[in-house]
């Protein structure tokens, strides 16, 4: 009986000893769905920063084991999800995603429980306001919005229609802070109308839009129906340039809208052609590992898991409390998408860049600092 | 009045579509009394296949030409009218005599089914659409935009709707379904051979489904493995609205749906209804319908078929 015993407290002492060799990190993104690029792109940069911390020696001589779940692109999904990952696989932190309505639905769960969450990607304001574990390593919605309105006003543009995906928080972050900005500084808003994402029919929305006789259309919604909103647009003799925000970025963006989107505009975290070492370095080594090229959500999920392992390290420890305390104090931390400083609103505050579509290809056209 | 000309062009042309898939769902049902929940998936097969072979077609037949058009279009509808068939033979025809609930059930299944092996097999992200026509705005309507590709699904709904009428009213089969439609057990002891009939039913409306996917492709091109859940929805809807089991009744609950939301979308502003609230709206006028004619705008009441 007593041998049995020892053997037990053997087995359980082993595995005990095993677990201790790595620690978990949860990441939730949207692996399929109608999100999928952003989610796998995060995905893979998350996955090379955590080869690259693992490859130097881990988080304090620990492995990390990232443990990735598939959101779907679908509401519900994120909550149910980082319940697991909290309560089965006990991460020490999570990462995710790049939609805020999805960031949002997980960082009470994470708050609850103390398990600090970090954000690649999500530019709504609200998401960190959920409680002081939710961070994020990229600028804002306001900020975001704001640039593309200073930019409006910098091209002479006077009258603008708004097109919002009236689903996305996203979305409608942008928006309002585009209409505050520009509207304050002389311009206005000739039409604002709204569409729901999944929806493939904008000539309704459009038509409305091209009454107001704008000098540009401003689109904050995601790539998959920007796309279609640019041909419909297009075929409706709208001619007005099209505005978005870095929902747009992604490969699939130009397969949908091809020649339409044209010298459109959007603003985003980074740009490919930005010759700064950190950047072609980070791109080379992408490249390398998953033989496709990475765009401002593999940068930002790559900077993710860098700043969190930077955190633990200052730490000296896992604890939810003590890295959460570390996270906040980052300060200059020289990330792949610029010099990341956590301000007191836990957001992370850096330049952003404004692209245009030419040709096919996202061509760099100016920064535009906070 | 130009704004509002457009928007009606515009409704006119989103209705078609929902017209187009209504047709097959309300097709099978007035045949066998079956709601096909499945349809809306068998029509993003159809788009699908017509991504996958377009490029080979238009090898053969010229780049954005009129003829590789249709042989995508014929190909797409060809094999979806395999799969409609193959799905009958498989999953529905055992169930046959089993409580229509259980049909009904599996169906969902089905659908769900196709859902999930299309983003296993096609992948889960969206894909471009190739264009297969020189999908432009027609020249000479002044402020007017009325593109080739509305043209076209307005040309192609009008035809399978006289096609599909032709074939339930004329034709020797089309015979056999409505006797099949009355009853069964009745029809077979008149020579008909029940299992053909119905295969054939499914055939024909997967069928139309395929071709109500690949013009919603031309369209939109952006296609995924979900397309067919909101679509096939609506047109459900559409096919309700304008009374289940009737084929004129389909295509006028398309084009009212179509129109409805269009309208409400375009003048949000001055009905003070947000526009994104046109699903709700165009839902809440079925209820209405259904609520004071039951039937739908078209159905009879004395159970008369297709």
């Amino acid at each position: 009986m007593n041998l049995v015993k020892t053997l037990f407290a053997c087995l359980s002492l082993g595995s005990a000893a095993l677990a201790q060799d790595a620690v978990k990190v949860g990441e939730f993104a949207s692996m399929t769905g109608a999100t999928a690029t952003f989610g796998v792109s995060s995905h893979n940069g998350t996955t090379l920063a955590v080869e690259e911390i693992n490859a130097g020696g881990g988080l304090l001589g620990k492995k990390i084991n990232l443990v990735t779940e598939d959101d779907q692109s679908k509401a519900g999904q994120p909550a149910t999800i980082v319940r697991k990952l909290i309560s089965e696989d006990k991460v020490i932190a999570i990462l995710g995603e790049i939609a805020s309505s999805k960031s949002l639905e997980a960082a009470p769960i994470a708050q609850q429980n103390h398990v600090p969450m970090i954000s690649p990607g999500s530019t709504n304001q609200k998401v960190t306001e959920v409680g002081d574990y939710i961070f994020r390593v990229c600028f804002i919605d306001p900020f975001q919005g704001a640039v593309m309105a200073k930019f409006a006003i910098s091209r002479g543009w006077k009258r603008i229609a708004v097109l919002t995906d009236a689903k996305q928080d996203y979305s409608r972050g942008l928006a309002d802070a585009f209409r505050k900005y520009f509207t304050a500084h002389g311009g206005a808003i000739v039409k604002d109308q709204s569409y729901s994402s999944g929806d493939k029919d904008f000539r309704a929305e459009l038509t409305s839009v091209k009454a107001g006789h704008p000098d540009a259309v401003f689109v904050p919604g995601y790539y998959t129906e920007v796309g279609l909103i640019a041909r419909q647009a297009r075929q409706l003799g709208i001619k007005a340039p099209l505005l978005g925000g870095d929902g747009w970025d992604s490969e699939d963006l130009v397969q949908v809208g091809g020649e339409a989107l044209e010298g459109d505009f959007f603003s985003n975290h980074f740009s490919t052609q930005d010759k700064s070492p950190a950047v072609q370095t980070f791109l080379a080594k992408y490249r390398d590992r998953f033989h496709t090229e990475a765009d401002a959500m593999s940068a930002l999920g790559y900077d993710s898991a860098m700043v969190l392992a930077d955190a633990v390290k200052r730490a000296r420890s896992m604890d939810g409390a003590l890295v959460r305390d570390a996270l906040a104090a980052t300060k200059d931390y020289p990330g792949v998408t610029g010099r990341i400083t956590i301000d007191d609103k836990r957001n992370a505050t850096k330049p952003a860049v404004v692209l245009t579509i030419k040709d096919g290809k996202f061509q760099f056209v100016e920064s535009i600092a906070p | 009045m130009t704004e509002f000309i457009q928007q009606l062009i515009n409704g006119l042309s989103l209705g078609a579509i929902y017209a187009l898939i209504a047709l097959g769902y309300t097709m099978v049902y007035g045949i066998l009394r079956f709601i096909n929940f499945a349809h809306g998936d068998v029509y993003m097969v159809g788009a699908y296949m017509g991504f996958y072979l377009a490029p080979s077609i238009m090898r053969g037949f010229g780049q954005k030409s009129i003829a590789s058009g249709i042989v995508i279009l014929v190909a797409a509808m060809a094999i979806c009218a395999a799969l409609g068939i193959v799905i009958e033979r498989l999953v529905y025809r055992p169930l046959r005599n089993r409580p229509k609930l259980t049909v009904l059930i599996t169906a969902i299944g089905v659908s769900l089914f196709l859902e999930n092996a299309g983003q296993y097999v096609f992948g889960p992200d969206p894909k471009a659409f190739p264009d297969i026509i020189n999908d432009h705005a027609i020249e000479g309507l002044g402020d007017l935009t009325v593109t080739v590709s509305q043209v076209l699904v307005l040309a192609v709904t009008v035809a399978l709707l006289l096609l599909l009428t032709w074939i339930v009213k004329k034709t020797k089969l089309g015979m056999a379904m409505r006797a099949l439609s009355f009853n069964p057990v009745a029809a077979s002891l008149m020579g008909i051979n029940n299992d053909v009939v119905i295969a054939f039913t499914f055939g024909l409306g997967s069928a139309l489904a395929a071709a109500a996917g690949i013009l919603f492709a031309i369209s939109y091109p952006s296609i995924d493995p979900l397309m067919g859940i909101l679509p096939g929805l609506k047109a459900f809807v559409a096919a309700v609205l304008g009374g289940i089991g009737n084929i004129p009744g389909a295509a006028l609950g398309g084009v009212l749906i179509g129109l409805v939301e269009t309208l409400v979308v375009g003048y949000s502003d001055t009905i003070h209804i947000p526009s994104t609230y046109r699903d709700a709206v165009a839902f809440a006028i079925l209820i209405l319908i259904l609520l004071f004619k039951p039937t739908g705008l078209l159905g009879a009441a004395d159970r008369e078929k297709v």
